[in-house]
């Protein structure tokens, strides 16, 4: 049989291997470019005023996000209190109740779909049902929109997080003649407690970087919010408005903004990725 | 605690140059005008010339020795079986064969192993085509996930420039010195995973075989396979031996009875006795041997 | 539980409740005018720019990925693998409106500056890379949406290739395989469910995009070959006009937008899920 040289092979297999290395670079290199890009912007901007004071309209200097700080704070807090307890309940239902369900099935089919959807379809979504009718932007439309988005990834999380609890733990429990609920949310709980807490502190990441849902929701204001029933300021807004503004200081707090919200959200997911992995390897 | 068995190494090329000296202690075993006369148990006289050679091969997982001083000589056309108890070293030495460890960081192997007068373990040395020479079958079969077609002439389009009819030639030469041919002729499209475990592990050995090597490592190769496909494969090996050169590592001592020449007993990863299988079975020299032999331990 | 089923539906109901567009019948996915003062919307311009510029951003990201995942997984050891592999990662957990940013201030003036001209040096002649530099438009956003997709894709293909079974990259190894070999004719064939179900996460993620692609797209409602010129995507649209939308059609016709586009997503969604649950039954039998 007539021999093939191997140099082409080993050659092309070298010109892969490298091409592989480079494009590694690439995405690190992207990486550090934006974070870099970020810091390096942002930190110019971020000064005590920032934090204290109102916007002042372009041109004029001391203004600040404070508004929007705050506003983005509550907002996520209405969101979490609304969209947690309601997706840790449904983790609940799949991982003890459900398990195979049919209905069960139909149920985590409709979370991915949903945890799929585009955010700012979502935030249409909300809009049709909370701000058209209510005739006015408002915050709680805003954090509805946000806790929409943030249910599906809190269902799948609580399910897994409740799934990697031992069976034998429920079985003793049972053995001592313990009540369903009982078990589920005294012993179950506990043992996958932080666990839990990381699904969370994932799904606050996800969600306090998101501007597309606020956009028809929450909108953004310029003052302090007298209650979250009007238009409410928040940061992912005001850096989608400032950015697309011609002001030249108004870009420069879209920065400070971008800065916070990144630092944010990097540490949250940095901080719940870590907890994720150590518990894999348990 | 034995010394391990030694050797006398010869350059295959210069019949008359020995590569290291060391007294052989295969009984029966003379170097005379340059080639190796085998005088068997049985009385009659054989030739026999070393296809591999090991000498002074010591492995290193990190860093733990997995194996010592280890020296033997594997012959042409010959079964050579490798027993001991789990955990001894016995898959280690042979994938030293491949220089399979190679993938592996933490794994390193010093000394020499000469395969046709060549030393394996040097730093240049074409790996793709010593890989091409020895072929190798593991304990699980590991059929691609391809058909069993792509499967057999996986090596065949690496590593040759053949038409499609002799493409397609080779392959049924393969299958059927595998002695399979007969049960996939039928339909050499279907998936290789819809065959069973003693065919995978046939098809393995086909593809194995399709490349021309010259060695076949066999790794416990039917330690998950059924009784039945199991005496398959040994009558297959029995018979590949005419053509290839043969190791195989095996739990199984009977079966090592059954179809070797040669018989490698390891422990702790030193080698404590080679020689014979015929001998190594009825009068080994190392107590342990014996002790291994009669079930005492492992 | 059941929340998420009654918003599953919901949303279908209530969006398609918005849409008035009996206005405009099915014209409306066809047509490519967009005057708010005449009256007068179509949807093709932004589901163009939707497509095109996650085209080109899975065009880019699918083979970088794969690219990534072999490095990570088959070329170091394993604890660099780990290490970048996560920093990678993080890529995925940036807000895509610091995408936006970067985008707009960073990216798009040296897209202008530099890539563009030398595109267009090179291809002067094809219609993709005519038109004035200016730094924002199709081109950048897909390029931005390629780096926004990438790490789903590289994370899901690296696991997709340490699940391979050990023995059987032997195996290949053992016939005298180089590395590249092993990775393209193994370990992806016996990966390829997996990595097909990267795609499609990578793919509607991409559809779906908003703030980054909005930042860059360059807003404007014409169909054009060339990369360089500003486009709309349907998210974008909603993005830029939906606060403007002063009367019922135009708001209307913008819903119907988002319909589209929901529709689009979900039908992908279930091509996905789909697949995904074939993959896991043939991975329950044999092999």
């Amino acid at each position: 049989m007539k021999r093939r040289p191997a140099t082409f092979r080993k050659l092309s297999n070298t010109l892969v291997v490298g091409l592989s290395g480079f494009s590694a670079l690439i995405g690190l290199f992207f990486l550090g470019w934006i974070l870099m890009v970020v810091i390096i912007r942002g930190v110019s901007a971020i000064s005590l005023d920032f934090f204290a004071k109102l916007p002042t309209p372009p041109g004029v200097a001391g203004g600040g996000l404070a508004n929007a700080i705050v506003g983005t704070l509550l907002i996520t807090l209405v969101a979490v209190l609304l969209g947690v307890p309601l997706g840790i309940l449904g983790g609940v239902y799949l991982s003890e109740f459900g398990g195979r369900s049919k209905v069960a099935a139909v149920v985590r089919f409709a979370a991915n779909v949903l945890m799929g959807t585009p955010s700012i379809i979502i935030g249409v979504f909300v809009y049709a049902i909370m701000v058209f009718p209510m005739g006015h932007f408002s915050g709680y439309a805003g954090a509805v929109s946000l806790a929409v988005i943030m249910l599906p990834v809190v269902v799948r999380t609580t399910e897994d997080m409740l799934r990697l609890v031992p069976n034998t733990l429920r079985e003793s429990a049972l053995a001592l003649g313990a009540p369903r609920w009982k078990i589920t949310f005294q012993i179950v709980f506990r043992a996958a407690k932080s666990g839990l807490l990381t699904g969370v502190l994932l799904a606050i990441a996800r969600v306090s970087g998101e501007t597309a849902p606020l956009l028809f929701t929450a909108l953004n204001s310029p003052y302090w919010m007298k209650s979250l029933s009007g238009p409410t300021a928040n940061l992912t807004v005001t850096i989608f408005n400032y950015a697309m503004s011609p002001y030249k200081d108004w870009q420069q707090q879209a920065w400070g903004a971008s800065l916070l919200i990144m630092i944010g959200v990097l540490s949250a997911t940095i901080i719940s990725r870590l907890y994720l992995k150590e518990r894999k390897k348990r | 605690m034995s010394e391990a068995v030694k050797t006398i190494f010869y350059d295959t090329e210069k019949p008359n140059k020995p590569i290291s000296e060391k007294q052989t202690k295969i009984p029966g075993l003379s170097a005379r005008d340059g080639s190796l006369k085998w005088a068997k148990e049985s009385g009659t006289l054989e030739e026999l010339s070393p296809k591999i050679s090991v000498n002074d091969l010591n492995f290193y997982y990190g860093d733990f020795q997995a194996l010592k001083d280890n020296s033997l000589e594997i012959y042409k056309n010959k079964v050579t079986a490798i027993i001991g108890p789990s955990g001894c070293g016995k898959s280690t030495h042979i994938r030293v064969y491949n220089r399979i460890y190679d993938l592996y960081r933490e794994q390193r192997a010093t000394g020499e192993v000469f395969l046709d007068g060549e030393n394996i373990l040097s730093p240049g040395y074409d790996i793709i085509e010593l890989r091409r020479r020895v072929g190798m079958i593991f304990q699980k079969p590991t059929p691609f996930p391809m058909s069993v077609r792509e499967n057999v002439a996986y090596g065949l389009k690496m590593h040759y420039k053949l038409s499609r009819s002799k493409m397609m030639e080779r392959v049924e030469w393969a299958l059927r010195q595998a002695a399979l041919w007969d049960e996939v002729k039928g339909d050499l499209d279907r998936p290789a995973a819809a065959l069973s475990g003693g065919q995978q592990q046939r098809l393995c050995i086909a593809r194995a075989i399709a490349v021309e090597p010259e060695i076949l490592l066999m790794d416990e190769p039917t330690s998950a396979i059924d009784p039945i496909a199991t005496s398959k494969i040994e009558d297959l090996v029995v018979n590949l031996k005419e053509r290839f050169t043969i190791v195989i590592v095996t739990h199984n001592m009977q079966q090592a009875a059954r179809i070797s020449d040669f018989t490698a007993f390891f422990y702790r990863g030193v080698i404590v006795e080679y020689g014979e299988t015929e001998k190594i079975f009825t009068k080994p020299e190392e107590k342990q041997t014996e002790e291994y032999i009669t079930g005492r331990f492992g | 539980m059941v929340p998420l089923l009654i918003l599953g539906l919901f949303y279908s109901l209530t969006d398609f409740s918005m849409l008035s567009i009996r206005h405009f019948g099915l014209k409306f996915i066809f047509s490519s005018a967009w005057n708010p003062v005449k009256h007068d919307f179509g949807a093709l311009s932004s589901i163009y720019g939707t497509l095109v510029s996650t085209f080109i951003a899975m065009i880019l990201a699918v083979p970088l990925s794969l690219a990534i995942a072999f490095f990570l997984v088959e070329l170091v050891p394993p604890s660099i693998g780990r290490v970048v592999g996560s920093a990678i990662e993080l890529l995925a957990a940036i807000p895509s409106i610091i995408f936006g940013m970067w985008g707009l201030f960073v990216f798009a003036p040296f897209m202008a500056d530099h890539v563009q001209p030398f595109l267009e040096g090179i291809g002067g002649n094809l219609p993709f890379f005519k038109g004035p530099p200016m730094g924002i438009g199709m081109l950048t956003a897909g390029l931005i949406l390629a780096l926004m997709v990438l790490p789903f894709i590289t994370s899901v293909a690296s696991d997709v290739f340490r699940m391979v079974p050990v023995q059987i990259k032997e195996s290949a190894y053992g016939m005298g395989s180089t590395t590249f070999e092993v990775a393209r004719k193994v370990t992806v064939r016996y990966g390829i469910d997996g990595i097909v179900g990267a795609g499609f996460l990578g793919l509607g993620r991409a559809l779906g995009e908003t703030m980054a692609v909005t930042f860059v797209i360059g807003n404007s409602h014409r169909i054009s070959a060339s990369l360089f010129t500003g486009a709309n995507s349907i998210a974008s649209t909603l993005a830029n006009e939906f606060t403007e939308a002063s009367e019922p059609l135009y708001l209307s016709s913008l819903v119907e937008l988002g319909l589209i586009l929901l529709v689009i997503t979900i039908g992908v969604q279930i091509l996905s899920q789909l697949w995904l649950s074939r993959m896991r039954k043939k991975s329950g039998r044999g092999l």
